[in-house]
C-alpha cells in the first residue's frame, strides 16, 4: 500500500468538498461540545451527591435564645435536652451506626468563619450567634423521613433540616439540564451522521472515474475505502479536537475562575473530569466518522 | 481459460433474459470474437466473465476458479488477472500518460520501482515511447485507446477482454489497434472482443462467436462477420 499516492488522494479530496468538509467539521464539533458538556454535568452531580449524601444527611438545629422553633422556649438548649435528642436519634433504626455528630457553637463558628472568610459578613457575626446541631448520618439516604418526625417537635430543637429537601430540586434541575444536553447532543450526532454519509456520496460520485478504473484492475475495497476513511477521520479528528478544546476553555472560565472561587465548600469538575471526558468524546467522534464510512462506502463502492 | 456452463442470467426487473443457456469454452491463448447486434448479450457476457454480476443460472469457470464460489473479497485479486479496454478508452483525463498506466499498477500496490521499470516498456509495446507525459485530450483517439491497451495490459494478465474497443475509430486507426491485440494475443495471452467491425473480423479470420437475443447461434474457429439468415 502506497501511502503517498493515498495522501495526495486524500489532498484532493479534501480540497474538492471543502465546504461539505467544513460542514461535517462544524457540525461534529458542536455536538461533542454539547456532548462532552453533558458528560461533565453527570460528573458534577455525581460529585455533589457524593459530597452531601456520604456526609451528613440531616441537620438538627437546637434552640438558642433567639429561635423561635417549636420546641424551644425562649433560652439555650439544655445538656439534659441534648442527652435525650441524641438518645432518640441513636435509638432511631434508620440510623448509620455512629452516624451522630454533635456540632459545637465554636465548630459552627470556625466553618462559618471558613466558608465566608473573604466576606465582610463575618466581622458582624460572633460564636455566640451559631446554633449547635446535631448532623446525622442515615443507614439508607432515602429514608429521612421517619427520624425527621420522630425528632422534630422534641423539646430543645429548633429546627431539623433534611438537606436533601433542598437539593433534591437542584440535582433535578442539573439532571433535566444534562438530559436537554444529551437530547440535543444527540440530535446533532446524528446530523452530523446523515452529512458524514452525504459527503462520502458526493465525494465517491465525484471519483467514480477513478474508482470504476480502480475496481476494474483490481485495487482491494479497502484500499478504495481508504481515502474516504481517512477524509472523514481526519474532518471528525478535527472537529473532535475542537470540541475538546472547547470544553476545556469552558471549564476554566467557568468552573475554575467562577464556580470555584464562588462556591467554595462544593466540588466541582477539574481537571481528571475534563481529561477523562475528552477522551470519550474523541473516541465518539472517531466511531462518528468511521461507521458511517464504511457502511456508506460499502453501498456505493459495491464490487 | 473462460468456461461458461449453462448460464442464464436476467437481469432484477427484466422479463426476457440477457443470456439463456450458453455454453462456452474459450482455451489459452486463443482470440475470440464476440459478435452479435446491440442488446444481443455481447456485454452480459463480457461482465460476467468480469463478476461484475452474478449468473442467473449456471457457472463460469475463469482460470479454474468458478466465479459464483468467489468470496467477494476475492474478486478484485481475480480482476488482476484480468485486463479490460473500453470503447470510450476511460482514461483519467488530469493524469498523463505515463501515469495513467502507472495507476493501474499503483492501485494494487506494486513497489515503485517496478512501476518505473514496467511502464516505458508497455508503452514501448503499444507504440506510445515519446508521448509519456501528454494528457489524454491531447492525442488522438488511437493513441487513446493504446493508452487503455498499456494499461489493461501492464500488470500481464491472463485474459485480455475489449468492449468494442474500435467503435469510436476509424478503419485506418482501427487496424493499428488490431495488430496491437493481435501481438498481445501472441505473448499468449487470451483475448475476448466484442465487435461490430464486419471487416475486422473478416480480415483476422479467428474464431467468432455469435450471439442474438442471449443464444449462442454461431461458433466458427476461423469464422467470418457475415451470416446468412
Amino acid at each position: 500500500m502506497r501511502l503517498n499516492y493515498i495522501l495526495s488522494d486524500l489532498g484532493i479530496g479534501l480540497k474538492r468538498n471543502l465546504s461539505m468538509t467544513i460542514a461535517v467539521v462544524v457540525t461534529i464539533w458542536v455536538s461533542l461540545s454539547l456532548f462532552g458538556s453533558a458528560l461533565l454535568a453527570r460528573e458534577q452531580v455525581e460529585l455533589m451527591k457524593g459530597n452531601w449524601y456520604d456526609k451528613i444527611q440531616i441537620s438538627i438545629f437546637l434552640c438558642t435564645k433567639d429561635s423561635g422553633g417549636r420546641g424551644c422556649s425562649g433560652a439555650e438548649v439544655s445538656q439534659e435536652q441534648k442527652n435525650r435528642i441524641r438518645q432518640v436519634i441513636e435509638s432511631s433504626p434508620d440510623t448509620a451506626p455512629d452516624g451522630v455528630f454533635g456540632e459545637s457553637k465554636k465548630e459552627a463558628f470556625d466553618q462559618f468563619k471558613k466558608l465566608y472568610k473573604d466576606s465582610p459578613i463575618v466581622s458582624t457575626v460572633t460564636e455566640d450567634q451559631m446554633q449547635e446541631s446535631f448532623r446525622v448520618k442515615l443507614k439508607d439516604p432515602q429514608r429521612y423521613q421517619n427520624l425527621v418526625s420522630a425528632v422534630a417537635g422534641l423539646p430543645g430543637v429548633d429546627t431539623v433540616q433534611d438537606l436533601r429537601q433542598y437539593l433534591d430540586p437542584l440535582f433535578k434541575a442539573l439532571n433535566g439540564l444534562q438530559v436537554g444536553a444529551l437530547v440535543a447532543a444527540g440530535l446533532l450526532l446524528v446530523a452530523a451522521l446523515m452529512q458524514i454519509s452525504n459527503t462520502i456520496r458526493l465525494a465517491a460520485y465525484a471519483r467514480r472515474r477513478e474508482i470504476g478504473i480502480m475496481r476494474l484492475v483490481g485495487a482491494s475495497n479497502f484500499y478504495i475505502q481508504l481515502p474516504f476513511l481517512l477524509e472523514a477521520v481526519l474532518a471528525a479528528l478535527i472537529g473532535a479536537l475542537l470540541a475538546c478544546g472547547t470544553l476545556w476553555v469552558g471549564v476554566y472560565f467557568v468552573v475554575m475562575q467562577r464556580a470555584q472561587e464562588t462556591f467554595r465548600v462544593w466540588q466541582w469538575v477539574g481537571a481528571t473530569e475534563t481529561f477523562r471526558a475528552t477522551v470519550i468524546m474523541v473516541v465518539v467522534g472517531l466511531i462518528l466518522a468511521v461507521v458511517p464510512t464504511f457502511l456508506t462506502t460499502r453501498k456505493y463502492l459495491k464490487v | 481459460m473462460i468456461r461458461f456452463e449453462n448460464v442464464s442470467k436476467t437481469f432484477e426487473g427484466q422479463s426476457k433474459a440477457a443470456l439463456l443457456n450458453v455454453n462456452v469454452e474459450i482455451e489459452k491463448g486463443e482470440f475470440v470474437f464476440l459478435v452479435g447486434t446491440s442488446g444481443s448479450g455481447k456485454s452480459t457476457f463480457l461482465r460476467l466473465v468480469l463478476r461484475e454480476h452474478r449468473t442467473s443460472k449456471g457457472h463460469i469457470m475463469v482460470a479454474g476458479k468458478d466465479l459464483n464460489r468467489l468470496a467477494s473479497w476475492r474478486i478484485p485479486q481475480m480482476r488482476r488477472q484480468i485486463g479490460t479496454v473500453f470503447q470510450d478508452f476511460r482514461l483519467l483525463p488530469n493524469k498523463t500518460v505515463a501515469e495513467n498506466v502507472a495507476f493501474a499498477l499503483q492501485v494494487i500496490g506494486k513497489p515503485r520501482a517496478h512501476i518505473r521499470k514496467t511502464v516505458p516498456e508497455v508503452l514501448e509495446l503499444v507504440g506510445l515511447d515519446g508521448k509519456e507525459d501528454r494528457l489524454p485530450d491531447e492525442l488522438s483517439g488511437g493513441e487513446q485507446q493504446r493508452v487503455a491497451i498499456a494499461r489493461a495490459f501492464v500488470n500481464r494478465p491472463m485474459i485480455l477482454i475489449a468492449d468494442e474497443p474500435t467503435g469510436n475509430l476509424d478503419p485506418g486507426t482501427s487496424v493499428g489497434i488490431m495488430k496491437l491485440l493481435d501481438r498481445i494475443n501472441r505473448t499468449g495471452t487470451t483475448v475476448v472482443m466484442a465487435t461490430h467491425d464486419v471487416s475486422i473480423v473478416d480480415q483476422m479470420r479467428k474464431r467468432v462467436i455469435e450471439l442474438e437475443n442471449g443464444h449462442v447461434v454461431r461458433d466458427e474457429s476461423r469464422g467470418v462477420y457475415g451470416y446468412q439468415h
